[in-house]
C-alpha cells in the first residue's frame, strides 16, 4: 500500500506542474493592464509604476516566471494586495474554517446520503423508497445559496434559533461553532445528500441482485450480515469515487454558501479576492485549492483499493 | 428401502412467478423423496423448475416474483414452507446447503476466502475465530486444496474456477448438512476439471454420509452420480425411477428425446440427435401434455388432459399416455424404442 501512494504522489507532479503555469498565466490573461485593473481609473502614472513593480510586472518575462517558480519551491505565493499579507499565510489561517464545515458537510452528506440509499433499496417501491427518492430530487433541484438563504429567514429572523451568520472556533466554544456551522453545512449537503442517495440506491439494488449475496444467505447467514456486510462492502466501491467529487464540489460549493452566510473561510477569501481583483491571491489560492483537490483525489485512490481488493497494486498477481 | 422415513418429502409442490402477463407455473405438482445418503438428479432443460425448486428447499425462493402457492416441502418430518424466517435461517447453512452453478460470481470479490468459509461455522455453531479457522483449513484441505492456510488470506479473483469451486463445496460442506442441493455445480467449468469436481462431490457424498440432490442438464453426470433420476419437462415430473431404469428403459418420449442427445463416442452415427422445438412459453402450455407439441408420438389424446404419473415398472414412475393406455387395456402398447 506505502508503494501505492508513493507512485500516487509522484503521478501528481506533472498535474500540480500544469496547475502552476495556468496561475501564473493569470496575470497575463487579463486583457490590458492589469496594473490599470488594480490602480483603477484614478490612479497617476507614477502609482502605476508602483503596483507593476510591487508584482514584478516592469520585469522580463523570463525573470518574472523565474522568479514565480522559485518562490512557488520555497512556500512563497506573494502578497495579498488586500490584507498586504502572505497569501500563504492569509490562506492557511482559514483553511481550518473552511474545513471544519466541509467535513461537518461531508459527515451529514455520507450518514444521511447513504441510510437514505440503503433504505430506499430495501424498500424498493414503498412509501420509504418514494419518499427518500422525492427528497432526493429536491436537494438535487434546490440551489444551495437560495437554500441557504431561506434557512437564514427561517431560522435566524422568523424562528431566531440559529445565527444570520459568522463564525465561532470549535476551539473556542463548541456550542457556538454548532450554532453558526450548522445552516451553512446542511444547505451545502442537501443537495449531496440528495446525489448520493440515489446513487447509492441504485448500487445497492445492482448488489442486491448478485450471486454472491444469494451465496451469503444460504450460508443462513442473518439478513443484517448480508445486508451490512456483504452488499454494503461492495455497494461502497462506486460510492467512493461519488464522494470524492462530492467533497470537491463541497469545498468549491463554500466559496457561495460562505459569502451567504458571511464565514471568513477560504471560500469568502477567494470569493473577495475574485471581486476585487487581488491577483497574488486568486493564483495562490487556486494552486492551494487545485493541491488539495489532488491529494484528496489520493486519498480517494487509497480508500477504494481498501474496498476492493482488486485494485490494489502491490498484489503480486 | 421402503421401511426408512424419506429425509425430505416434497408433497404436490406447486410454485408461481407473477409477471406482467398474469402467473407462471415454474413447478407444478411435484412430488418426490429423498431418504438419507441417497443422491437424486433432477433433469430438464433451463427453465423446467428445477433450480426453482432448490431454491424453495433452501427458502431461497425470489418472493416477489416467486411463490408457492401449493404443496408442502418436509424435512425430516416438519414442513419448511411453515418455518420462521429465524428457523430457516439456522437450517440454510446448517442441515441443507448448496452450492451453485456460477462458481465465478458467488463468492464475495471483497472477503477473504478465510473471511467466507468461517462465516457459516462462526454464524451457525457459535465457534471462536480460532476454532473456525480450523474448521476452514480442514474443510479446504478436504476439497482438494493445496497449502489452506495461505488460501484463506486469498481473494476469489486470485482463484481459478475450479478452485472457487471448490472453495463453494468447502462452504456448503463446513457444517456437515444432512442434505446438499447442487444446482448445475459443473456446468460453468472446463470438461476436465467438471469430472475433478464430480468425482469430489461424489467421495465427499460417502464420507458425509449426506443426502444429494443434484441438478443438472446432463445425464451423463447424472448417470454418474445419482441413484435415482427425476426428469422434469416445463414444471412437471415426466419421469422418476433409477438411474438403470432410465437408461435401460427410458418410459417417456423426452427422456428418450435427452438420451439420444448424448454424444456416443461408439456410436456409428456421428450425428446427434436433437429434441426438435424449445420448452413451451409458461403463459401457453399446450393443453395436456405439456411435452405433445415436440413429441413424436403426439396423439389427438395427448391433449385431452394431463397424463398421469403412472408406475411403469417396479420404483418406475412416467407421465405418458401411452402407459395409461395399455393400463386399460385399450390398446397395445407402442413398441419402447431402444435407444441404447
Amino acid at each position: 500500500m506505502g508503494r501505492y501512494i508513493v507512485a500516487r504522489l509522484i503521478q501528481s507532479i506533472p498535474v500540480l506542474i500544469l496547475v502552476s503555469v495556468i496561475s501564473f498565466g493569470i496575470m497575463k490573461l487579463v486583457p490590458g493592464d492589469p496594473a490599470i485593473l488594480i490602480g483603477g481609473p484614478t490612479a497617476t502614472p507614477a502609482e502605476l509604476d508602483v503596483i507593476r513593480a510591487n508584482l514584478g510586472l516592469d520585469q522580463p518575462f523570463h525573470v518574472q516566471i523565474w522568479k514565480f517558480y522559485i518562490g512557488l519551491v520555497q512556500g512563497d505565493l506573494g502578497t495579498s494586495l488586500l490584507l498586504g499579507k502572505p497569501v500563504l499565510q492569509a490562506t492557511i489561517e482559514r483553511i481550518p474554517v473552511s474545513l471544519s464545515i466541509a467535513f461537518y458537510s461531508m459527515v451529514l452528506t455520507l450518514f444521511f446520503g447513504i441510510a437514505c440509499g440503503v433504505v430506499a433499496a430495501l424498500n424498493r417501491n414503498s412509501w420509504a423508497d418514494q419518499g427518500a427518492m422525492v427528497f432526493a430530487l429536491l436537494g438535487v433541484s434546490i440551489p444551495n445559496f437560495w437554500l441557504g438563504l431561506m434557512f437564514i429567514i427561517l431560522f435566524s429572523v422568523h424562528l431566531g434559533w440559529l445565527p444570520t451568520g459568522g463564525y465561532v472556533p470549535w476551539q473556542e466554544s463548541f456550542g457556538g461553532w454548532f450554532a453558526t456551522a450548522t445552516m451553512p453545512a446542511v444547505s451545502l449537503a442537501l443537495l449531496q445528500i440528495g446525489l448520493l442517495a440515489r446513487i447509492t440506491r441504485s448500487t445497492m439494488l445492482e448488489v442486491l441482485k448478485q450471486d454472491y449475496i444469494r451465496t451469503a444467505r444460504a450460508k443462513g447467514l442473518p439478513e443484517f450480515v448480508v445486508i451490512g456486510k456483504h452488499a454494503f462492502k461492495n455497494v461502497m466501491i462506486p460510492v467512493i469515487t461519488v464522494i470524492g467529487i462530492i467533497f470537491s464540489v463541497l469545498l468549491s460549493g463554500s466559496l457561495v454558501i460562505e459569502s451567504v452566510f458571511s464565514v471568513p473561510g477560504v471560500g469568502s477569501l477567494l470569493g473577495s479576492a475574485v471581486l476585487r481583483r487581488d491577483y497574488p491571491m486568486i493564483q495562490g489560492g487556486l494552486l492551494l485549492v487545485a493541491w488539495s483537490l489532488l491529494m484528496l483525489n489520493i486519498l480517494v485512490d487509497v480508500l477504494y483499493a481498501y474496498f476492493d481488493p482488486r485494485v490494489r497494486y502491490d498484489h503480486g498477481s | 428401502m421402503a421401511s426408512t422415513p424419506p429425509l425430505l418429502s416434497v408433497r404436490g409442490l406447486r410454485i408461481e412467478f407473477g409477471t406482467d402477463q398474469g402467473p407462471a407455473t415454474a413447478v407444478d405438482d411435484l412430488s418426490f423423496d429423498l431418504r438419507a445418503g441417497e443422491v437424486l438428479g433432477i433433469v430438464g432443460e433451463s427453465g423446467s423448475g428445477k433450480s426453482v425448486t432448490a431454491l424453495s428447499i433452501m427458502g431461497l425462493l425470489p418472493t416477489p416474483p416467486g411463490r408457492v402457492v401449493a404443496g408442502e416441502i418436509l424435512f425430516e418430518d416438519s414442513d419448511l414452507l411453515k418455518k420462521s424466517r429465524t428457523d430457516m435461517r439456522k437450517i440454510r447453512g446448517g442441515a441443507i446447503s448448496m452450492i451453485f452453478q456460477e462458481p465465478m460470481t458467488s463468492l464475495n470479490p471483497v472477503f477473504t476466502i478465510g473471511d467466507q468459509l468461517t462465516e457459516a461455522v462462526r454464524w451457525h455453531e457459535r465457534v471462536g475465530m480460532a476454532a473456525a479457522r480450523g474448521r476452514a483449513i480442514e474443510m479446504l484441505h478436504k476439497v482438494g486444496i493445496s497449502s489452506p492456510e495461505r488460501r484463506l488470506e486469498d481473494y476469489p479473483h486470485q482463484l481459478s474456477g475450479g478452485m472457487r469451486q471448490r472453495v463453494m463445496i468447502a462452504m456448503a460442506l463446513s457444517c456437515g448438512p444432512k442434505l446438499l442441493l447442487a444446482d448445475e455445480p459443473t456446468t460453468a467449468l472446463d470438461v476436465t476439471i467438471q469430472a475433478q469436481i464430480l468425482d469430489l462431490l461424489r467421495q465427499l457424498q460417502e464420507e458425509f454420509r449426506m443426502a444429494v440432490i443434484i441438478i443438472t442438464h446432463n445425464l451423463g453426470v447424472v448417470a454418474e452420480f445419482a441413484d435415482r433420476v427425476l426428469v422434469m419437462y416445463a414444471g412437471r415430473t415426466v419421469e422418476h425411477a433409477s438411474v438403470e431404469g432410465v437408461f435401460d428403459r427410458p418410459s417417456h418420449p423426452y427422456t428418450e428425446g435427452l438420451l439420444s442427445s448424448i454424444p456416443d463416442i461408439e456410436a456409428d452415427v456421428l450425428r446427434l440427435t436433437a429434441i426438435p422445438g424449445t420448452l413451451p412459453n409458461p403463459h401457453e402450455l399446450p393443453p395436456g401434455c405439456r411435452f405433445q407439441p415436440r413429441c413424436t408420438y403426439a396423439r389427438d389424446e395427448c391433449a385431452a388432459g394431463p397424463p398421469p404419473l403412472v408406475p411403469v415398472a417396479q420404483s418406475h414412475l412416467a407421465a405418458c399416455i401411452r402407459h395409461t393406455g395399455y393400463r386399460r387395456g385399450a390398446a397395445a402398447p407402442p413398441a419402447m424404442a431402444g435407444v441404447r
